[in-house]
């Protein structure tokens, strides 16, 4: 029987593939709305994930991302590197400049210095020159998203000048670092460099990045050094959660992706609903023919059954592919870069898929079952 | 309970109105009631019939008289509101849901007047479904079928989908469909209404030679004059009542 209702479907091709595209719409919707939306607030904390070796990031009280800190004095590194358990501890230093680029036009960046002496606070690999040129006169290293945003017209990045806050830079190597959640320009100095860059205020130390003695956990060691030296400190995966948690209070994104996804859902069952009732109400006389015939009610669920599983797993399957496909489209754009499907989130879409066939099929089922084999007969 | 029986042989009490041991289908008291708003309708008012096998029973009467509602209660698709129903001696509507659809699916075959076939298989697959839902398989089913279909002179036609197919052919599939399970009742409300003169009678003709037989009843009911030749036995229902029992029509029709 199970054939016959498989068939019943795929034979009335009109419903068959509205069902399909209903199901492979909301889940192409649900899944791809979900990924940018996990991708792009996990770009909240992409400051963390850029300086891979620091273990605990140490910073003044009322800072609270990467990009939104306020800098302590300079005594707070030595007060860091005193606390017992602290391996090692370096500057770091997170502003924001202007720069001119050649074409004249005006652009905002986010200067990073990094520690002179180990470089500590540069993202793991650079895509082009090499980490020791830091050491060079007016050297910046800038990342590949950045690449793009500044110089459209595809000239050679490598030996460009840039008229940084009235100072002279030059671009000499080019780092494979996640975008940050605006995808803004970042330039990678060395520290005492970038204070050349952001000259002015008294406090330019923003961030102590320090790394744990062996043996010690990450959390005991920044409990340690808040305790002695009353700034925050947090661990790599603590302040990452708070880059994340800051675009998710601070934008409207969750709310935004939140409608989209809800759309995706009404939609799947305002399509699925509808063509699911069409089909069964075209087919109502067969029904009841069976049902005359001599088939239980048990049976005609199955079928029914048998066909929102047939639509489900095939929709779903072309929802999730589109997904894929889409991502993989787009990987080229700085904007998708690094872009990965959690693996919770094409379960969410099957557990929706799951739903819209349930609820539809369900409605469409009553329809059946209430239908009395003696109105074959009418 | 109106069939005496006594252990052994079920006696014969068809003469003080008990049922008939061979009788194919024994209905006694049939009353069939319907709500229609706040009043209810009595369509059938206390029908006492017996089915012989072995014969091609009429049930004719002008529309609204009640017979579609007489055979479906007669063949178990619809609850009488008072009386009772044998069907080879089995009391159907005393079994338990699943129990008489599996008596209809093992007993009785059905033939509609709008075929009902299923579109999107094609004409042996149609007449193979009662079979496919016993549990066969599908492949074996519709060899079976094939059989039939060749019966009805439509075998060229098996693979072909029903909206590929005349009236005439549409119906001799449905009619494959209601005996290739061998059931013992065949029920046909106006199977021949959709069709001209010579369709109807010939799909009749073939009806009549595969569905009647010594251990086999079967029931139309019908408005088609063409065809009452045909019938060994006449029933005319009037209001809800049987009128008339005879092998002929009678004369004032
Ligand atoms: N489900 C129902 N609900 C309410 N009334 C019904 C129902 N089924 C039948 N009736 C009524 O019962 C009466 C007899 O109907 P039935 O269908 O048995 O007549 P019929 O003799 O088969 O007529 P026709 O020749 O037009 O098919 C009619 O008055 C009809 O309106
Ligand atoms: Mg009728």
């Amino acid at each position: 029987m199970l054939w016959i209702a498989i068939r019943m479907l795929t034979g009335d091709a009109q419903k068959f593939y509205g069902l399909l595209f209903g199901i492979a719409f909301s889940t192409l919707l649900i899944t791809q709305q979900l990924t940018i939306f996990v991708n792009l607030i996990e770009r909240g904390a992409s400051g963390v994930y850029n300086a891979p070796e620091a273990e605990i990031w140490v910073m003044d009280p009322v800072s609270r991302t990467t990009d939104v800190n306020y800098a302590m004095p300079s005594t707070a590194l030595d007060e860091v590197r005193s606390v017992p358990g602290v391996e090692w501890a370096v500057p770091h230093l997170r502003a924001a400049a202007s720069v001119r680029t050649s074409a004249g036009d005006l652009e905002g960046v986010a200067i990073i210095g990094v520690d002179d002496a180990t470089l500590i606070g540069l993202p793991e690999r650079l895509l082009e020159g090499d980490k020791s040129i830091l050491s060079r006169p007016d050297s910046v290293i800038i990342d590949d998203g950045g690449v793009v945003n500044l110089f459209e017209n595809g000239e050679e990045p490598i030996g460009q000048r840039l008229e940084l806050n009235d100072q002279r830079a030059v671009i000499r190597g080019i780092a494979d670092s996640i975008p940050s959640f605006t995808s803004q320009v970042t330039l990678y100095t060395k520290y005492s460099q970038a204070l050349n860059f952001v000259p002015g205020t008294r406090n330019r130390l923003t961030f102590v990045l320090a790394g744990v003695s062996e043996g010690l956990s990450a959390e005991d060691v920044a409990a340690r050094i808040e305790q002695q030296t009353g700034l925050k400190a947090e661990t790599r995966q603590e302040f990452a959660d708070a880059g994340v948690s800051f675009i998710v209070e601070n934008t409207g994104i969750p709310t935004n992706f939140g409608i989209t996804v809800v759309l995706g859902f009404v939609v799947g069952v305002a399509i699925v609903g509808l063509t699911f009732s069409l089909f069964i109400r075209d087919n109502i006389k067969q029904f009841g023919a069976l049902k005359a015939i001599g088939v239980t009610n048990a049976k005609i669920v199955s079928m029914v059954g048998a066909q929102a599983a047939l639509v489900g797993t095939v929709g779903y399957a072309l929802g999730v592919i589109g997904t894929v496909v889409f991502i993989y489209a787009f990987s080229g754009n700085p904007f998708f870069k690094g872009f990965y499907i959690p693996w919770q989130i094409p379960l969410i879409s099957l557990v929706s898929v799951i739903i819209i066939l349930a609820m539809t099929g369900f409605i469409a089922l009553r329809s059946v079952l209430n239908t009395e084999p003696a109105a074959v007969f009418r | 309970m109106s069939g005496m029986e006594t252990s052994g042989k079920p006696m014969d009490t068809s003469a003080i109105g008990g049922c008939a041991p061979d009788a194919a289908i024994c209905a006694r008291g049939i009353v069939r009631d319907f709500e229609s708003g706040q009043t209810t309708i009595r369509v059938l008012h206390g029908i006492d019939t017996d089915i012989k096998p072995g014969e091609m029973t009429y049930v004719v009467g002008e529309s609204g008289s009640g017979k579609t509602t007489l055979i479906s209660i007669m063949c178990g698709i619809l609850w009488p509101t008072e009386g009772e129903v044998k069907v080879f001696g089995t009391d159907i509507y005393s079994l338990s849901d699943t129990e008489l659809v599996n008596f209809r699916l093992n007993n009785i075959g059905f033939i509609f007047q709008q075929y009902n076939l299923i579109p999107s298989i094609d004409a042996a697959a149609n007449a193979a479904v009662p079979l496919i839902a016993q549990g066969m398989d599908i492949h074996e089913a519709r060899e079976k079928a094939k059989v039939l279909l060749e019966k009805l002179n439509i075998a060229d036609q098996a693979d072909k989908l029903p909206s590929q197919l005349s009236g005439g052919q549409q119906q001799r599939v449905a009619i494959a469909r209601a005996l290739v399970h061998e059931p013992r009742l065949v029920v046909c409300d106006e199977p021949t209404a959709a069709l001209d003169a010579n369709s109807g009678r010939r799909v009749m003709d073939l009806l009549r030679e595969v569905a009647v037989a010594e251990d086999r009843a079967c029931i139309i009911v019908t408005h088609d004059n063409r065809i009452f030749d045909l019938a060994d036995r006449i029933l005319v229902l009037e209001d809800g009542e049987v009128t008339h029992d005879g092998t002929e029509m009678p004369d004032d029709h």
